[in-house]
């Protein structure tokens, strides 16, 4: 046999191709063939990586800017005699004081601040100097007078938000060549905003109010925050957790201690691992259908959006538990059984606690995917323009309220670029939050993963 | 007494028959000088069961019905006079509800008293002003009749209401009486609590089931509306999508499913390759360093919220492809395209499919790759002619997978794809989806009885349908495919 293989048309062919140390042709093809798929799957993973940065950095270079906030300081004297005409801060009175009331007050502060300072604002006139001041100021210096009447007949040094464009002019958003075309904004406001920096009056400063103020209307992208919608979608997740971790870990529970196998397992079985793939805005139209049509529920209500996600969650939250007590050797099982353990003992004395940590971890996986899921939310009405803080749990589930995706969502549908500066913001604040939980559950599981 | 009092008294019962149940379980064995069967805490474990659980359970089921048999009752009353030419007794019935309501806040508010309500009358008494003054804003005046059926309404609901707070209570106490008296030494305590927790389990798990019949139920419903107003045969057949507020409109199904494959295509032909490439690199020629460091990276793509990516295609790969691209070559001159929406859709399936490959890959049994390089071959020669097929049917399910979310997915294509039904093969056209057009149906201003609106849930059964078939199938291959090598 040796011989024959020596003698073979293969054998002398290879001798014929020349040196074992130098490859022949064909060898070369081949290693360059190597070369070429290897580079192919280096650039796949180049470009993998090079999407998470663009993605990063997108967001990021224009979603930043939306936590600082451009303000005018002033010194606003709060006039008695247009304020409480009463003289006799009468609560009743008071209540009638609009922003009509209060703009002349701040356009005269205006002036007077100009005059002092020996700005000369060219080309503008009182009404434009006003203009640089956002539409919303008023109404906070309404809110700020309302806190405390007794504030009236002094003179008062207030945190004026500026108007959206010239906020946008610090940030690059608005130049003097685009403001020229711009109704909303002439050069000369922006020149004097130029002077009135320097004069060290107007600044930007941390935007708190970003995570505190309630949504803003069309025009005053300057005063949108996300107050409503972190509250909204904060009541959410507590649904989410209150009814989808109990109701998870019980069907896990069952299924993978208790049921017997037959046909009716099966189907359960298969049904959830196919929830767990329907379009997420089919979950949406259920919650249309069911709770708010036929249940009667109120739209937009943060209890809608909870139980819609609740359902949502579920198959993870049962897929990851059933794993996780998968993962509890039978010994474990077997040895609290043969000290005379019921079944139920053995399962919540000792099997469900070990696996706790692969629980939570699971949990709080599909509490991240929940927080960050948007078109279910849109269908059940979440896209309501919502002003009004939600009240105390548990009424305040029924409120109508906004939601952190949505919200973002609902600003890129406005005109006004300086909500793409919002939108982005919000992301940024989204994944701030979707990084703490993931970061809690790789510590979880870092800190009590168990190996048998 | 609303709701969650109840929910808590209810809880607060069954907190105190656990300590009562306890105890008298002690005081009989003591008593009858008989050694208990279960240990005490059983016997307040089943005492609280049995007060909670069932009352609770009332309670849900309760308020879950009453809104829909009020409302039939009520909404049988009203004469067919009332209802508008061309409108519902549904949207009859939402004002119903709305002037129920208010009428609630306004005896909150204490201005009218409950008698005065009695005797207002639609016709005499200025009611929308009224309600207006609590922050209810009505359409248009109120008419006797319906005026008089939310009266009518919210008595029932008050009555309604007393006499489920008196049920559920009653049920509670009940059922803590009893479970109580039948305490005794030798009684089964533990048994029967064990027996009632693995009802309580399985009923949880039932709730997957619950789910499905939803979602079912509610999409063969609604679309059997739809159908009744709008022949099928249009719906399917039809190349026009042109919705109109008035009536008249032409909803062909055939532009958004173009709309839907095409942006999946331009999707998949992205995710696919790429997707594999990296699969395939990190399983067999990355180093330990790049391992640890592409893994996590690319994995992270896997957990950003598809928002995220759709706020990508708007703000950056749009306007970059209408630019750079689209422009120049005279291709179009709008920035959300089927190219926008596809290509950012990829990116978001790439740790989809390369997670799933690399499941696949790891699977195929080293002694295929070692036989392979006995006989000289190289390693791509080997993942090519050796792994690959054998871990085809592996990724053909991954393929499917990753079709049918592309074919689910929402965000990306409505921020990304445009809204324009139209049938064309240009990339850079705006296109629109089956899910797009879901969100613009039920998000818009239309009735909701109307075509216009029902459209979005024959769009949406026709989703749920396709994306069943395909994730069966992909479950079917891979687990055929499993079973092969274990």
């Amino acid at each position: 046999m040796t011989e024959a293989t020596a003698d073979s048309p293969a054998a002398t062919g290879s001798t014929k191709s020349g040196s074992l140390f130098k490859a022949g042709a064909r060898t070369r093809k081949r290693h360059a063939s190597e070369r070429r798929f290897r580079l192919m799957g280096l650039s796949a993973v180049i470009f993998g990586i090079l999407a998470l940065v663009g993605l990063m950095t997108s967001i990021l270079s224009n979603g930043l800017s939306s936590f600082q906030q451009t303000y005018v300081t002033m010194d606003v004297f709060l006039d008695p005699a247009k304020l409480d005409k009463g003289g006799n801060l009468d609560p009743a009175d008071l209540e009638k004081i609009t922003t009509f009331t209060i703009q002349p007050l701040i356009q005269t502060a205006m002036q007077k601040t100009l005059e002092e300072l020996g700005i000369a604002a060219e080309g503008v006139n009182a009404k434009q100097a006003f203009d640089l001041i956002s539409k919303e100021a008023p109404g906070e210096l309404r809110r700020y007078i309302l806190a405390d009447p007794t504030r009236i007949g002094k003179t008062v040094s207030f945190d004026l938000l500026a108007s959206g464009r010239i906020d946008g002019y610090y940030k690059g958003r608005v130049t003097m060549e685009s403001a020229a075309l711009d109704s909303n904004v002439s050069p000369e406001q922006l020149m004097l905003a130029d002077k009135l920096k320097q004069a060290g009056i107007l600044e930007a400063r941390f935007n708190w109010s970003f995570f505190t103020a309630p949504d803003a209307s069309d025009t005053r992208p300057e005063a949108a925050g996300l107050g409503v919608a972190i509250l909204g979608s904060a009541y959410m997740m507590m649904i989410v957790l209150v009814l989808a971790l109990p109701i998870g870990v019980a069907a896990s529970i069952y299924l993978e201690e208790f049921a017997p196998q037959n046909r009716w397992t099966d189907l359960i079985e298969v049904n959830i691992s196919n929830l767990a793939a329907v379009p997420s805005i089919v979950f949406g139209i259920l919650g249309l259908a069911i709770f708010i049509n036929f249940v009667g529920l109120p739209q937009s209500a943060p209890i809608v959006g909870g139980l819609v996600l609740t359902l949502m969650t579920l198959p993870t939250i049962i897929i990851a538990t059933r794993s996780a007590l998968k993962a509890v050797p039978p010994s474990i099982n077997d040895a609290a059984l043969g000290i005379g353990a019921s079944k139920m003992q053995a399962i919540f004395h000792h099997i469900l606690p070990l696996a706790a940590p692969g629980i939570l971890t699971g949990t709080i996986i599909g509490l991240a995917q929940a927080l960050g899921e948007t078109a279910p939310l849109l269908l059940i009405g979440m896209v309501a323009f919502v002003r009004e803080y939600p009240g105390a749990p548990p009424e305040g589930f029924f409120d109508p309220a906004s939601a952190l995706p949505v919200q973002v969502y609902n600003w890129t549908q406005r005109g006004d670029p300086a909500f793409v500066e919002r939108a982005s913001g919000a992301i940024i604040v989204l994944l701030i939050f979707l990084v703490i939980m993931n970061a809690v559950a790789i510590l979880l599981r870092r800190r009590f993963e168990r190996r048998w | 007494m609303t709701p969650s009092v109840i929910v808590l008294i209810v809880l607060g019962l069954a907190v105190a028959g656990y300590f009562l149940g306890r105890q008298r379980a002690l005081k009989t064995s003591m008593r009858d000088g008989l050694k208990l069967h279960s240990l005490p805490a059983y016997h307040g474990q089943t005492v609280a069961l049995f007060v909670a659980v069932p009352a609770l359970f009332l309670l849900g089921a309760w308020l879950f019905l009453q809104p829909v048999l009020i409302e039939g009752s009520i909404s049988g009353k009203i004469p067919d006079s009332a209802v508008p030419d061309g409108g519902a007794r549904s949207l009859v019935m939402v004002d119903v509800r709305r002037i129920a309501d208010g009428l609630n806040l306004v005896i909150a508010q204490g201005n009218v008293s409950e008698d005065e309500l009695t005797d207002m009358r639609a016709d005499f008494t200025n009611v929308r002003a009224r309600l207006a003054s609590v922050g209810v804003a009505l359409g248009s005046d109120v008419s006797p009749v319906v005026f008089e059926a939310a009266k009518e309404y919210r008595s029932i609901e008050r009555t309604t209401s007393f006499i489920r707070n008196i049920a559920v209570l009653v049920t509670a106490l009940g059922f803590a009486l009893w479970s109580l008296r039948r305490i005794q030494p030798r009684l089964r305590a533990r048994n029967i609590s064990e027996t009632f927790v693995t009802a309580l389990l399985m009923g949880s798990s039932l709730v997957a089931i619950l789910t499905t019949v939803g979602i079912v139920g509610s999409l063969l419903f609604e679309s059997i509306e739809f159908f009744k107003m709008y022949p099928a045969a249009d719906f399917f057949l039809s190349t026009t999508w042109n919705p109109q507020f008035r009536g008249g409109s032409d909803l062909g199904f055939l532009p958004l499913l173009w709309g839907t494959i095409y942006v999946s295509f331009v999707a998949l032909a992205l995710a696919v390759p790429v997707g594999l490439m990296i699969a395939i690199y990190l399983a067999e020629y990355a180093g330990s360093s790049l391992r640890s460091f592409a893994k996590p990276a690319i994995e992270v793509l896997a957990g950003i919220p598809t928002i995220v990516y759709g706020l990508f295609a708007l703000i950056t790969v749009g306007p970059f492809l209408r630019d750079w691209i689209a422009q120049p070559l005279g291709l179009g001159t709008s920035s959300s395209s089927v190219m926008t929406a596809g290509l950012v859709m990829g990116i978001m399936l790439i740790p989809f499919i390369s997670s799933l490959s690399d499941d696949i890959i790891n699977a195929v049994p080293q002694a295929m790759r070692d036989g392979s390089y006995g006989l000289g071959a190289t390693k791509s020669e080997t993942i090519k002619q050796v792994i690959l097929p054998a871990a085809l049917p592996g990724i053909v399910g991954a393929f499917l997978l990753a079709a049918s979310r592309a074919i689910g997915e929402t965000m990306i294509v409505v921020m990304g794809a445009g809204a324009s039904a139209r049938l064309d093969m240009n990339p850079f056209e705006a296109m629109t989806t089956i899910t797009v057009k879901i969100v613009s149906q039920l998000t818009g201003d239309t009735e909701f009885a109307s075509p216009e609106t029902l459209v979005a849930f024959a769009l949406g059964l026709t989703l749920f349908v396709f994306t069943l078939c395909l994730n069966i199938l992909a479950l079917y291959i891979v687990r055929k495919y499993r079973e092969q090598y274990e």
